[in-house]
């Protein structure tokens, strides 16, 4: 039985399918996109037309993309998977070349009417190649080397071209992002165990050759990373934005300085508090309870993807779920890591909450192949 | 593609198992970011929330009002005047160029204005004001504010600057203030912080910087919020300053505008004390200069003018200026003889016009010299042969003891820059100043007030005084601050013998009373009201034998800075005494003829507290003083009208 005949017979057509989205995850999104408007409108001073409408006009758009592509069935994405890798990867190549250089890296292509970033699109289509790559291959090539290489370049490739850009947190993000898929898909441990060992040697390594002669990275990047473990040496340089970040942040208290009372961000001793910093805004506006509020709004999201992806039975839908939950945790994690002084400053935005239209859009567009997955499973 | 059931299974048990797993990990590091959040926001948010105000608040400095400075009858000799100035914010201006050159429609700015502003554009922050110009009038302000829309960015605003409504008659007596400088600064162990303000005015000489402390006041705080660009977002709260302290001068205005008026164009100094508790009523030193002039920092040109000036205008001689005190001094002479018993009031000494000293001549001043000379007929004609011969039997050490005991050779302790404690020289300060044995002949000289002996118009103010009272008068110079009398300066009884002071004061009396005496020409008949003085003309150079054979050269042929000082020390009313006085013209020649007549015109002010009638006059001279009285009034009214102008 094909997927094909069983999908057509007993998933859900037309406009019954709206019954069938996954309206928990969709509230949930809304919920979390609604704590971001707020924030925009606190951290503008109170100008709505400033943050908060621009992006509020972007999540409908997004909504509405979502809505489209969760019409669509799931295997037609599956089946497009090849595609939309390989338009992805031609736009990494193309934004080497016409693309828009911003905060000192080449990441955008202009469109006209939105700015795009290829590198966003591609976390999303990297997820579903590898998801259709392990609903093709059978179960015992999985973990044959051969059947491991192919997918290490599919992920691989993308990756030098975004850390070429250079963005250091996306291309983690993807490498991570694809580690994880393929790694659900049930590739042996080993493989992992192996790479997790060697990086974890390469770090030792480059500590290690740190004043010899044989030294593996340039003083300055040293420095950077000094920077980073003790921000306090530093202040006003390097260390200033997460030193003001960590002092907003503890600040906030237990309930929060109130909203628009935050000192911090309101006089612009935060850095860039409407996109990666906005956290940092939330949490000392509304202390640890706002904070904790949305990461259980975050955590509540990855729930309801992992509830799709364990109810079907459909192994692309699986993966590409979860996939996307992986890729959304990510974000989230890296970015709150940074912002409490976790983790270097690697410019990576909060999902569904900072400012920014190509992230949120890819975003919600991802989350549309979730609930197509939640609608088109086979009951 | 048909696929295995089985198969199906295992590998969706597989993902089941790992998807649990990851969300397993994906919950454990949630659960280390709640960890962390919770480290930051409840166990260190006390901390953070002190660097987040340390950050927010910044404090500013709020300048205190300086105290005001009042002459003794609450005339305002030192005040702060509201002064406008047109400030420009840069980033509400738009284009600079353009802004200035519409304001400049507007009022007049001169070029230099307008590069020292465009300067301090460069080189401060978009939303800090810069001075387009300063000490505007008040109808350019209103023209500014007429025209504000469009001036964008521009705007007048007002503050408190020093202003002196007196000008030239007590730049001596107050000094003034000025922009602190860097050097300033440099001098200090630890400056106020307020003197770091730019701009701020702080005494620079005399009064205004010796009672800085008192007159500054104390700076209040302003706690602003500011963003991290350190631009001030709103006021959180502020406390006051404390205003400085207001100073009452013994000063009587009207007598000092009197006093610098009739000095005139003169280089000369006038002090008048009153004898019954030190307080200083007039003390001037001519020329003078305007004060107002260094308030805003002086321009270089006018600077020049004053330092070039011949008899130099920024010296406050009455304090710093020491002359040798010539025949002033003979009463000192005279009272230490007295006192240590070596002469008698009716004592004589034989003038031939010269005395042998030492091997050396010693000439009087009149060569054919005065005959037989008792004590009072000595100071009456100032014969110097009497006090030669006097000094040596005395001795340099009891001389100079008395000149002491009279308040020479002592600094009085006066709120003015560099108050000069003159010289009233003895064996061993001339053994210790130039490792020389003291030989008679510096005696000879010292006793006429010669030689080393230098003494500030002050001091022979502070010696007539006392003098004239017998008690150790000490100058004051502010009555009261903040309405808290000082301490008087009538001082302690000087111990000296009752006949010998009274002897000396008759002396005194015939200088200016006795058809013969020296200050003849400028006595008061006015009854009760009539002075004691002394006259004195001062050498500022050697006399040759030569030159004294080819009969000594009269005073109106040398140059202005060989000539004689001109000095007359003096008190009244004889019977009372009530105000002591000192007057110096620097090279005036013969004290008789220029310090005297001087000293005559400013008692009797002092005395009438206001124009004296003519009466007080001797009858021949009328006429002549009616025309100065109405000189000078004419003079201080076009004057005072021109200052007039100035404020408007």
């Amino acid at each position: 039985m094909s997927y094909l005949e069983y999908n057509a017979q007993s998933a859900p057509t037309g406009l019954r399918k709206i019954l069938y989205l996954n309206w928990p995850l969709l509230l949930l999104i809304s919920a979390a996109a609604s704590v971001g408007f707020l924030m925009l409108y606190s951290v503008s001073g109170g100008d709505m037309s400033r943050w908060m409408e621009p992006q509020l006009k972007r999540f409908l758009m997004g909504l509405g993309v979502m809505l489209a592509i969760a019409m669509i069935p799931i295997w037609f994405w599956r089946n497009v998977s090849a595609l939309a890798y390989l338009g992805a990867f031609a736009l990494l190549i193309a934004v080497e070349f016409v693309g828009t250089v911003g905060m000192g890296a080449q990441r955008w292509i202009d469109l006209g009417f939105m700015q795009l970033q290829p590198s966003e699109v591609m976390k999303v289509t990297l997820v579903m190649l590898l998801a259709a790559y392990y609903d093709w291959l059978p179960k015992a090539k999985t973990s044959r080397p051969l059947w491991v290489l192919l997918p290490v370049l599919i992920i691989v490739a993308p990756t030098l071209l975004v850390l070429k850009q250079p963005d250091l947190g996306t291309s983690i993000l993807l490498l991570t992002a694809g580690g994880v898929v393929m790694f659900l898909a049930g590739v042996h441990w080993g493989y992992f165990a192996f790479v997790i060992a060697s990086g974890v040697a390469l770090v030792v390594t480059v500590f290690e050759s740190r004043g010899t002669s044989w030294q593996l990275i340039k003083d300055y990047q040293f420095r950077r990373i000094d920077t980073f473990i003790d921000p306090s040496q530093d202040t006003l340089g390097a260390g200033y934005h997460i030193t003001q970040s960590k002092i907003a942040l503890g600040s906030g208290g237990w309930n929060g300085r109130g909203f628009m009372q935050g000192t911090q961000s309101r006089l612009s001793f935060l850095p860039e508090k409407h996109t990666d910093f906005i956290f940092t805004s939330l949490a000392e506006e509304f202390g640890f309870i706002g904070g904790i509020t949305l990461l259980c709004l975050y955590l509540l999201i990855i729930l309801f993807c992992m509830v799709t992806a364990l109810a079907t039975k459909d192994r692309f839908a699986s993966l590409v779920t979860m996939g996307i939950a992986v890729n959304f945790f990510l974000f989230f994690a890296v970015n709150m890591s940074m912002v409490m002084g976790m983790a270097p400053v690697v410019g990576v935005p909060l999902p569904l909450v900072s400012y920014g239209g190509s992230a949120m859009l890819v975003l919600l567009a991802a989350f549309g192949m979730v609930q197509s997955a939640n609608v088109h499973r086979p009951r | 593609m048909k696929r295995n059931p089985k198969e199906l299974d295992s590998t969706h048990r597989t993902l089941t198992r790992r998807t649990l797993l990851l969300g397993g990990l994906q919950l454990a590091f949630a659960g280390g970011l709640a960890a962390r959040m919770r480290y930051l926001q409840v166990d260190q948010a006390d901390e953070f929330r002190l660097l987040a105000e340390e950050n927010r608040i910044n404090f500013e400095l709020l300048p205190p009002a300086r105290g005001r400075i009042f002459d003794r009858n609450g005339i305002t000799i030192a005040q702060n005047s509201p002064s406008y100035r047109i400030v420009i914010v840069p980033e509400n201006a738009g284009n600079i160029e353009e802004a200035i050159a519409n304001l400049r429609e507007v009022i007049d700015i001169s070029d230099e204005d307008v590069e020292e502003a465009l300067k301090d554009i460069k080189n401060s922050k978009r939303f800090h004001r810069v001075t387009l110009s300063d000490q505007v009038a008040w109808e350019d302000v209103a023209r500014v504010a007429a025209n504000a829309p469009a001036l964008p960015g521009i705007a007048p605003e007002v503050g408190l600057t020093r202003d002196y409504p007196q000008h030239e008659d007590f730049a001596h007596v107050i000094g003034y203030v000025g922009p602190v400088s860097d050097y300033d600064l440099s001098k200090m162990d630890d400056p106020d912080p307020i003197l770091l303000t730019p701009r701020f005015q702080f005494g620079k000489v005399g009064l205004e910087s010796k009672r800085e402390e008192t007159l500054r006041g104390k700076a209040g705080t302003k706690q602003v919020e500011v963003n991290a660009f350190g631009r001030v977002m709103r006021e959180l709260g502020r406390q006051e300053g404390e205003a400085g302290a207001d100073l009452q001068l013994t000063v009587d205005a009207e007598l000092q505008s009197y006093v610098q008026a009739r000095l005139g164009e003169e280089s000369a100094a006038a002090v008048i004390i009153d004898v019954d508790n030190g307080d200083i009523r007039a003390i001037a030193s001519a020329p003078s200069f305007d004060p107002n002039l260094f308030v805003r920092g002086i321009s270089v040109g006018d600077y020049r003018d004053l330092t070039g000036n011949t008899y130099r205008p920024l010296s406050n001689k009455t304090v710093q200026g020491t002359y040798p005190p010539g025949s002033t001094f003979k009463m000192v002479t005279a009272l230490a003889g007295l006192e240590e018993g070596v002469v008698g009031f009716e004592d004589t000494a034989y003038c031939p016009g010269h005395l042998e000293v030492g091997g050396r001549r010693f000439h009087c001043w009149k060569r054919a010299g005065h005959g037989h000379m008792n004590l009072e007929d000595s100071l009456k004609h100032s014969c110097d042969v009497y006090y030669y011969d006097l000094a040596v039997k005395v001795g340099i050490d009891k001389i100079s003891e008395m000149a002491n005991r009279l308040g020479l050779g002592m600094r009085h302790d006066l709120p003015m820059s560099a108050v000069a404690s003159g010289l009233t020289p003895n064996r061993a300060w001339k053994e210790q100043r130039y490792g020389q044995d003291w030989l008679i002949g510096d005696t000879v000289n010292a006793s006429i007030g010669q030689g080393y002996m230098l003494a500030s118009p002050l001091q022979l103010a502070v010696m007539s005084a006392r003098l004239a009272t017998g008690r150790s008068v000490t100058p004051r110079l502010i009555k009261s601050i903040d309405g808290i009398e000082e301490p008087s300066g009538a001082g302690e009884d000087l111990g000296l013998k009752e006949t010998h002071l009274r002897a000396v004061q008759k002396a005194m009396y015939s200088v200016s009373n006795d058809r013969r005496g020296t200050a003849y020409r400028s006595r008061i008949i006015a009854d009760g009201m009539r002075m004691a003085g002394k006259t004195g003309t001062s050498q500022v150079r050697n006399i040759t034998a030569a030159e004294r054979a080819a009969g000594v050269i009269r005073n109106e042929d040398l140059p202005w800075e060989r000539r004689d000082h001109a000095l007359f020390v003096g008190f009244a009313p004889f019977d009372n005494p009530k105000y002591a006085v000192a007057v110096v013209v620097e090279h005036g020649g013969g004290g008789s003829k220029a310090a005297a007549p001087i000293a005559r015109d400013v008692m009797l002010q002092a005395l009438y507290d206001g124009a004296p009638p003519l009466s007080a006059y001797p009858k021949s001279q009328r006429s002549k003083i009616k025309e100065q009285q109405e000189r000078l009034e004419t003079e201080r009214l076009k004057r005072r009208d021109t200052d007039g102008n100035d404020q408007a």
